[in-house]
């Protein structure tokens, strides 16, 4: 990934910024221009809580290349207490124990290596809460 | 608007088809569809490709197509919806021929990917890169993530994602273009290698090579090309959110229930008025969701369709008589015109052993990525 496509995204991937739509206060992650609720163009920064329930889940088996190594893994659509919705990778458990319902924490983590001159690519997972 | 036929097509087998090149492919199922209708040159062509860059390093499609069919100077467009580029491609040429603006329009779809192209990568770029891809999701997962919304809410088994892996290649095993002309188990099924949990090997379509091209004339003169048109009806493209989060319900497919209004409301008929569907069965679940989406079943029964034989041929609604992508294989932007070409033979009664009888009214619906976006043509025997 060339560095300015992943520098633009940091705030949403290392802080969790949201936006919160200031016409009808739908919750919109990654931050966007225009609401796509209201259409509303007017939005207030949001940090999500580091914490959701799990909506739906899957264990990939089969990776992308550069995931072969963690294969298999736990990936997760997790919604916080804002309404928010993310895609994440759930770490540090038994991957077939993850399931919609399951409480877990959003922590700061390594996402991905880049091959020898790529950069480290750093973003969220979600932990189960125990 | 003028009212449009289709007065002939043509098509590759589908498969790993080593000795063809892109090129190749798009010739033969042109020509095929040429040499049918007697025809020998066209207005404008629409071909639906989703990654010629990506797969064989190949953009520009259309000088070069031209070039190779021989018909240097005719207007080329290709068309990209991801997997739904043919069915986006055939919405293209339906307009154009429907305006007034072109008599005799070409609606192809090719797509090469056994050449060396990182398939599972290349087909990610259909999710959104930054929010999805970007954390090691697969388009297996995505499907698998849906899946597994829709088996609790509604409860849908393991075995009702069986049926339709072994509905379809019973179908597919009549059907000569078929990648996979073989039948397989309920227990074959679901004890083939897991690819994302719940989905296995046999739940998914193939990586396959192949084209195909039906060509179009307003509904005034296709008896010049043919006895038997089959007139579209009516078209209807919808947009969802990209990412699968994104989306209140990850197991209804919000832009094919959209598509498929605007096309019902369009034709004037309704889900009773059709007699046989083609339907985007990437994955086994992918075809329960539309069933509900296109109302062809209550929202969250459409794991019973397959199971209880409603969608096998001599069922009440046979859908993918085909094969359907899962057996007949899905060579991703050539897709949405073979579904359309099944259903063309299906009301010219050339379907064979697959035919449906008196099937008069059919219906077409293909889909991009994880549902965000789908497009449905439904079509009637003239």
């Amino acid at each position: 990934m060339p560095s300015p496509r992943y520098w633009r995204e940091v705030p949403a991937r290392y802080r969790l910024e949201a936006g919160r739509c200031v016409g009808c206060g739908a919750v919109v992650y990654p931050a966007r221009r225009i609401c796509p609720a209201c259409r509303g163009q007017q939005f207030e920064r949001l940090a999500l809580s580091r914490r959701g329930t799990v909506v739906t889940s899957t264990v990939i088996h089969v990776a992308p290349t550069e995931f072969q190594m963690e294969a298999p893994y736990a990936m997760a659509v997790v919604e916080t207490p804002e309404g928010a919705r993310l895609m994440v990778q759930v770490a540090d458990c038994e991957p077939n124990e993850v399931g919609p319902g399951m409480e877990v924490a959003l922590e700061f983590r390594r996402i991905r290596k880049e091959g020898k001159s790529g950069i480290l690519c750093y973003g969220h997972k979600a932990v189960p809460v125990r | 608007m003028r009212e449009v036929a289709i007065v002939s097509a043509g098509m590759t087998p589908f498969g790993e088809l080593w000795r063809y090149s892109l090129r190749d492919l798009f010739v033969e199922a042109s020509l095929g569809a040429l040499r049918q209708a007697k025809a020998d040159t066209v207005d404008a062509v629409y071909v639906g490709n989703m990654s010629g860059g990506q797969f064989v390093g190949q953009e520009h499609l259309g000088p070069l197509l031209a070039d190779h069919l021989g018909i240097r100077g005719v207007p080329i467009t290709r068309v990209e919806s991801a997997c739904a580029s043919g069915g986006v491609a055939l919405r293209s040429a339906f307009l154009d021929v429907a305006s007034g603006m072109s008599d005799l329009v070409l609606a192809v779809g090719v797509e090469k990917m056994n050449d060396g192209g990182d398939v599972t990568n290349v087909l990610a770029t259909a999710a959104d890169q930054e929010n999805e891809v970007y954390h090691g999701i697969t388009f297996p997962g995505l499907y698998a993530m849906i899946a597994r919304a829709h088996m609790t809410q509604h409860g849908t088994t393991l075995e009702d994602l069986a049926a339709v892996s072994v509905k379809n290649h019973r179908h597919g095993a009549l059907n000569p273009k078929a990648q996979f002309r073989q039948e397989v188990t309920p227990e074959q099924v679901m004890a083939s290698s897991l690819v994302a949990d719940p989905l296995r090997l046999l739940h998914c379509s193939p990586v396959s090579d192949g084209a195909a091209a039906v060509l179009l004339c307003p509904l005034a003169r296709a008896q010049e090309f043919t006895d038997r048109p089959v007139e579209i009806r009516a078209s209807g493209l919808a947009t969802s959110s990209m990412a699968l989060a994104e989306r209140r319900d990850p197991a209804f497919l919000d832009a094919v229930s959209l598509s498929a209004s605007r096309a019902y409301h369009m034709a004037g008929l309704g889900p009773a008025d059709i007699d046989v569907a083609e339907v985007h069965d990437c994955f086994s679940i992918a075809e329960i969701c539309v069933l509900e989406a296109l109302c062809f079943a209550e929202q969250g029964r459409g794991g019973e369709a397959a199971r209880t034989g409603e969608t096998a041929l001599g069922g009440r609604l046979p859908v993918n008589t085909s094969g359907g992508l899962k057996s007949k294989g899905h060579p991703v932007g050539a897709t949405g015109i073979a579904q359309v070409i099944e259903i063309f033979e299906q009301l010219r009664g050339e379907a064979g052993e697959r035919q449906v009888k008196d099937a008069a009214v059919g219906l077409t619906q293909n889909m991009g990525g994880s549902g965000g976006s789908s497009v449905v043509h439904i079509f009637e025997r003239v």
